[in-house]
């Protein structure tokens, strides 16, 4: 028999339905692999207790109409989380308790998801490595010495390591694709406003999504179509016709027309990237689509562009932590003195960087220079896709440049850190869903990804395609456990 | 050389006279229920903390969304200063750390504001004059910082973080601390009219920030301006220009420059400072909210405010005059305020315009004036105002017996025909009764009779005076003078 | 052929706008690491200032990514009286106010 732990979200569902294993079962068997998975430092907050008593309850009286019966689920501590404290991986929320609930999480529980724990991620989501998290960084269970990426570092560890069956990130530019792809799992980032953004603590509110992460498609579609919902709490939210993502998942791609963008062919991409790329094309053409060769002529000006809207909206919404309301106090002699203390103690130093480049592309004198030239190159990256979907239904990348890099190889050049969002900055600046899907390994077995860019609004096309992919490619995560042991 | 108006309000010093030059940015709190962007209450005077949501106190993750009343309350007021309504218009984040200012920056409109520019006309006593209006846009509006309960620390309460605010900026055409007196009256008698703001000043309905600059007559560059923040009386606004003008005016003349700064008015020594504490907030870094979406509407939205709009203080002015043939003065003073033309309409729907406008213009303003009450207040009501009219006009009571049954009136709003009832105050029209009267006057100054019958005509009025005094008060004066002058010079 | 070179001058960051933002920010900084961001800045403003290649003089900014306009709210008052919830969380006790040092104006 397939241990729990090994089943996927819909697996598991349908074992809970038809009553073979319990809630409180597979509940129990995700705490206590969670317990003995400490050396990972993938939950900031673990709610296993409350997750148990929760599961005892659904058991004693189940309602199997629900389409995540009983399942526990870990979540990224961006998401709050009524009366479970949310940090955001934050010193300055360190202490927070919300009185409220996110509507993305909130569809979660009322599809009858349980809360199993937060999840550990970058500060702010200001990160491409779990590296600058207040409670320390997460290890891969790739590798012991290997970030898992980020900022939803915590969530790809936990979901790769069996912690949690599923879980739930957030993608500013490329938070979710990339850590998905450095740990062999599935993550998509849906269209920019498909996901509601209320009660997610805000980094970049322009390119700011939730999404799923998943260990393969079929799970993706389905924790997808109960995130995803219309929102008359955020003025972003978009009130479109949501299919019924898993049930209208299926293989047939035929005649789909496929772009392929010259500039993602990067200098000093690993030779096996590119060969894992042409390898999806065969794919791609052996289920019947179409491989068109595109371009998207501003792809390289995208991680400049977003590395001046990112940060001034962050510097915006991080105003807001400020020791008055909520979280933590440095005192002070005066206001002043509180604020700057307070600021300086409670953030670190990524976050404290990105707050100062966007205070300075705001500020008088330069928000012409920097502000308005990175919106204005930011539609002439949106016109490019647009241009593509003309002639392409969706288009393959890279998911990333490289594989999973070690612990502390790039803390001290911000700029080669970030870099390494190159392939998937672009899909947030455009408001595109993005999926990553695994496709390989690399000569250290560490795991690549490919990503699928859709059209607004299509999360079914390119859920299609990564089935259709998936299906050829027959990624095996293998994880020996070595953390246990 | 400029001819210079001796009405001008001109500033002299050293025998050299400087114009004042004044911009106004007034902030009107919308009258909506809930704030602009959150669903709390809007209500004046509650417990502190009390009317907060998670958004208006910026807990992580909280989004605004926006109050489509306060959309069509801005809409409106823009229709009513004649300016132009801007179908897309954005809002902006000005970006400043403040203890009641939970977000950390307030969502305003920068570069797109809702209305365009206007106009709003002043009754000058030398004529009607223009003041431009540069724009008006919607913010929200901060908490309160007490800093007297506590002598250790200061206290925040957000009751009225997120409140809609309308700013409405004014060119710098204003030119006089009585203009300015006008202008903020005419610009609340215009929101009082399309009821999109209480106009207020006492709860804080109505602010304003006061630009403030001086140049020398005939000149026609503007001088350097210091802005007063956040005055919120009429009387201060026009004590912090006189202040703030002559300062400016004795600083240049000393040789001295004027630094573009902010500036706090003092109530308690009238005098304006600067505000060090804001020094180095200049820098607001204003950037399109992207929580929000640009705020577009349609030509059908507006037209169906237009339709909403009532009859405007200048219009209902431009109808007195023409309608009730009232002077302009009078005309001036009964539309200045919503509830005054309301109780006028309402006293002259049973009663003589003319007399009316006597009564509410006189005794009924001076009574309001001496017991400072505004009209929604009067003591005496528009019903009751009307009858004690209607018995002057159809001669049971003098006007001069009006007055007195006025002055009852205005301790107990009763009925007026009550009181004439009560107190016998009828008036005496019977010609016969007050034969009888004349004819013992008459009888006892048989000596003044005959001084006036050789020609000492001023005699005539202390007849009548006696008459009157003979019947109390009470008889009709018209009668009395014709019976008078039949038995005298008959 | 002529090449026309487009020569662009990097606007560098000194010591002294660094301070400058820190203070903006309200993030106070030790000089020591105020040298270290004054490097980082330098390195991430000098990558990012390759967008001065692009001609951008016609192509108007894309403010807003949801392709749709904003929706209105009715004005009806829905939260209720929650101070607790909102004092809960604040780093000095006091049953109705937020509490912060002694301002003086």
């Amino acid at each position: 028999m397939t241990d729990v732990i090994d089943l996927t979200l819909n697996e598991l569902a349908n074992k809970i339905k038809s009553k073979e294993i319990s809630s409180t079962e597979v509940t129990s068997a995700y705490v206590d692999r969670s317990k003995s998975s400490k050396k990972l430092n993938t939950y900031v907050e673990e709610t296993f207790e409350q997750a148990i008593k929760v599961a005892k309850k659904f058991d004693s009286k189940p309602d199997f109409e629900k389409k995540l019966p009983g399942i526990p689920l870990a979540v990224k501590d961006l998401f709050c989380t009524h009366n479970v404290r949310t940090t955001a991986s934050s010193k300055i929320l360190k202490n927070f308790i919300p009185s409220y609930e996110s509507t993305v999480t909130q569809n979660l529980w009322d599809a009858g998801a349980i809360l199993l724990g937060k999840l550990n991620c970058d500060e702010f989501a200001m990160g491409s490595s779990n590296e600058t998290s207040y409670f320390g960084n997460v290890i891969s269970p790739i590798d012991n010495n290997l970030v898992p990426g980020g900022s939803s570092g915590g969530s790809a560890s936990a979901l790769a390591a069996k912690l949690t069956p599923a879980t739930i990130g957030t993608d500013t530019g490329g938070s979710i694709r990339q850590p998905a792809s450095f740990t062999g799992t599935v993550g998509l980032k849906p269209t920019y406003g498909s996901c509601s953004r209320y009660g997610i603590v805000a980094f970049a509110s322009s390119l700011d999504q939730a999404g799923p992460m998943t260990k393969n498609v079929k799970d993706c579609a389905l924790l997808l179509e109960v995130m995803s919902s219309f929102d008359q709490k955020d003025s972003t939210s978009i009130d479109f016709k949501r299919p019924n993502y898993s049930l209208e998942l299926n293989n047939n791609i035929k005649g789909k027309k496929i772009g392929i963008p010259k500039e993602y062919r990067v200098d000093g991409m690993p030779t096996e990237i590119e060969k894992l790329w042409e390898k999806g094309k065969e794919f791609l053409k052996e289920c019947g689509a179409e491989i068109v060769d595109i371009s998207l002529p501003h792809t390289n000006y995208a991680l400049p562009t977003y590395y001046i809207v990112a940060p001034a909206e962050a510097s915006s919404n991080l105003a807001r932590y400020d020791g008055v309301k909520y979280g933590f106090r440095a005192e002070g002699e005066n206001l002043i003195d509180m604020y700057e203390k307070t600021r300086s103690q409670g953030f670190g130093d990524e976050v404290k960087r990105r707050i100062m480049i966007g205070t300075y592309v705001l500020s008088s004198g330069y928000y012409d220079a920097y502000y308005l030239k990175a919106q204005k190159v930011r539609m002439l990256i949106k016109n490019d896709f647009d241009e593509a979907f003309n002639k392409v239904d969706a288009i393959l990348t890279p998911s990333t440049p490289s594989s999973a890099f070690k612990i502390g190889d790039k803390t001290d050049d911000p700029v080669s850190m970030y870099l390494n969002d190159i392939f998937t900055v672009p899909v947030n600046l455009a408001g595109l869903p993005g999926i990553s899907i695994p496709a390989g390994l690399d000569k250290n077995k560490y795991p690549l990804g490919l990503q699928i860019i859709g059209k607004p609004f299509d999360e079914q096309g390119i859920l299609n395609i990564a089935y259709s992919m998936e299906e050829k490619i027959n990624f095996k995560l293998n994880i020996n456990d070595w953390w246990i042991k | 050389m400029d001819q210079v108006n001796k009405d001008q309000y001109l500033i002299e010093k050293n025998g050299k006279q400087y114009e004042v030059v004044i911009g106004l940015e007034v902030h009107a709190q919308v009258l909506s229920d809930s704030k602009l962007f959150s669903s709390s209450a809007t209500k004046f005077g509650s417990e502190p903390n009390t009317q907060v949501s998670l958004v208006d106190a910026a807990f992580p993750g909280m989004l605004p969304v926006i109050n489509e009343f306060c959309v069509k309350q801005a809409v409106k007021t823009g229709i009513g200063l004649n300016a132009k309504i801007n179908k897309k218009s954005i809002f902006d984040r000005k970006n400043y750390f403040y203890a009641d200012l939970p977000q950390g920056y307030q969502i305003s409109q920068y570069k797109d504001p809702i209305v365009g520019e206007g106009s709003v006309v002043l009754d000058l006593p030398s004529g009607p004059k223009t003041i431009g209006i540069e724009r008006l846009h919607l913010e929200q509006d901060a908490g309160k910082s007490i800093h007297d309960i506590d002598p250790s620390s200061t206290l925040v309460d957000l009751n009225r973080s997120g409140v809609a605010l309308m700013e409405i900026v004014s060119k710098p055409d204003l030119r006089s601390p009585e203009e300015v007196n006008l202008y903020i009256k005419k610009l609340r008698s215009i929101m009082r009219y399309l009821g999109t703001c209480d106009g207020n000043m006492q709860e804080g309905s109505l602010r304003a920030d006061v630009n403030v600059s001086v140049r020398k007559v005939g000149s026609d560059k503007f001088g350097t301006r210091c802005e007063i923040k956040n005055v919120n009386s009429i009387k201060f606004m026009q004590m912090a220009i006189e202040y703030e003008a002559n300062r400016q005016v004795e600083l240049i003349e000393e040789g001295g420059s004027i630094d573009q700064e902010t500036r706090l008015f003092d109530t308690k020594k009238n005098q304006t400072r600067s505000m060090r504490s804001k020094e180095d907030a200049h820098d607001y870094r204003y950037f399109p909210d992207p929580d929000l979406l640009p705020l577009e509407f349609d030509d059908k939205f507006i037209e169906t405010i237009k339709k909403e709009i009532p009859e405007l203080p200048d219009q209902k002015k431009i109808r007195f005059i023409e309608k009730f043939k009232l002077s302009p003065y009078e005309a001036t003073i009964l539309v200045s305020d919503l509830e005054t033309s309301k109780f006028f309409e309402k006293v002259i729907e049973k009663s003589d315009v003319k007399l009316s406008a006597n009564w509410i213009t006189g005794e009924l303003f001076a009574l309001l004036n001496e017991k400072n009450l505004e009209i929604s207040q009067s003591p005496i009501s528009s019903e009751n105002l009307s009858k004690l009219i209607n018995l002057i006009s159809d001669g049971t009571i003098s006007g001069k017996i009006a007055k007195t049954i006025f002055e009852i009136m205005s301790k107990e709003d009763k009925d007026p025909s009550i009181i004439v009832e009560e107190k016998g105050l009828k008036q005496e029209s019977d010609p016969k009764a007050l034969e009888t009267l004349i004819q013992k006057v008459l009888s006892s100054n048989e000596d003044k009779v005959k001084q006036y019958k050789s020609g000492k005509d001023k005699l005539f009025g202390f007849f009548v005076g006696q008459v009157m005094k003979e019947s109390k008060g009470k008889g009709n004066p018209q009668l009395i003078n014709k019976i008078l002058k039949e038995k005298l010079n008959g | 052929m002529i090449i026309c070179l487009k020569i662009i001058y990097h606007m560098s960051i000194d010591l002294k706008t660094v301070k400058h933002i820190s203070k903006l920010s309200r993030i106070s900084i030790e000089d020591e690491k105020a040298k270290k961001l004054e490097k980082d800045l330098n390195s991430i403003f000098k990558w990012i200032e390759q967008l001065n290649q692009l001609n951008t003089d016609k192509v108007k900014p894309l403010t807003s990514i949801a392709e749709t306009t904003l929706r209105l709210r009715k004005d009806q008052v829905i939260s209720k009286n929650i101070r607790d919830d909102i004092l809960k969380n604040s780093p000095k006790d006091n049953k109705d106010y937020f509490v912060v040092p002694k301002v003086v104006e």
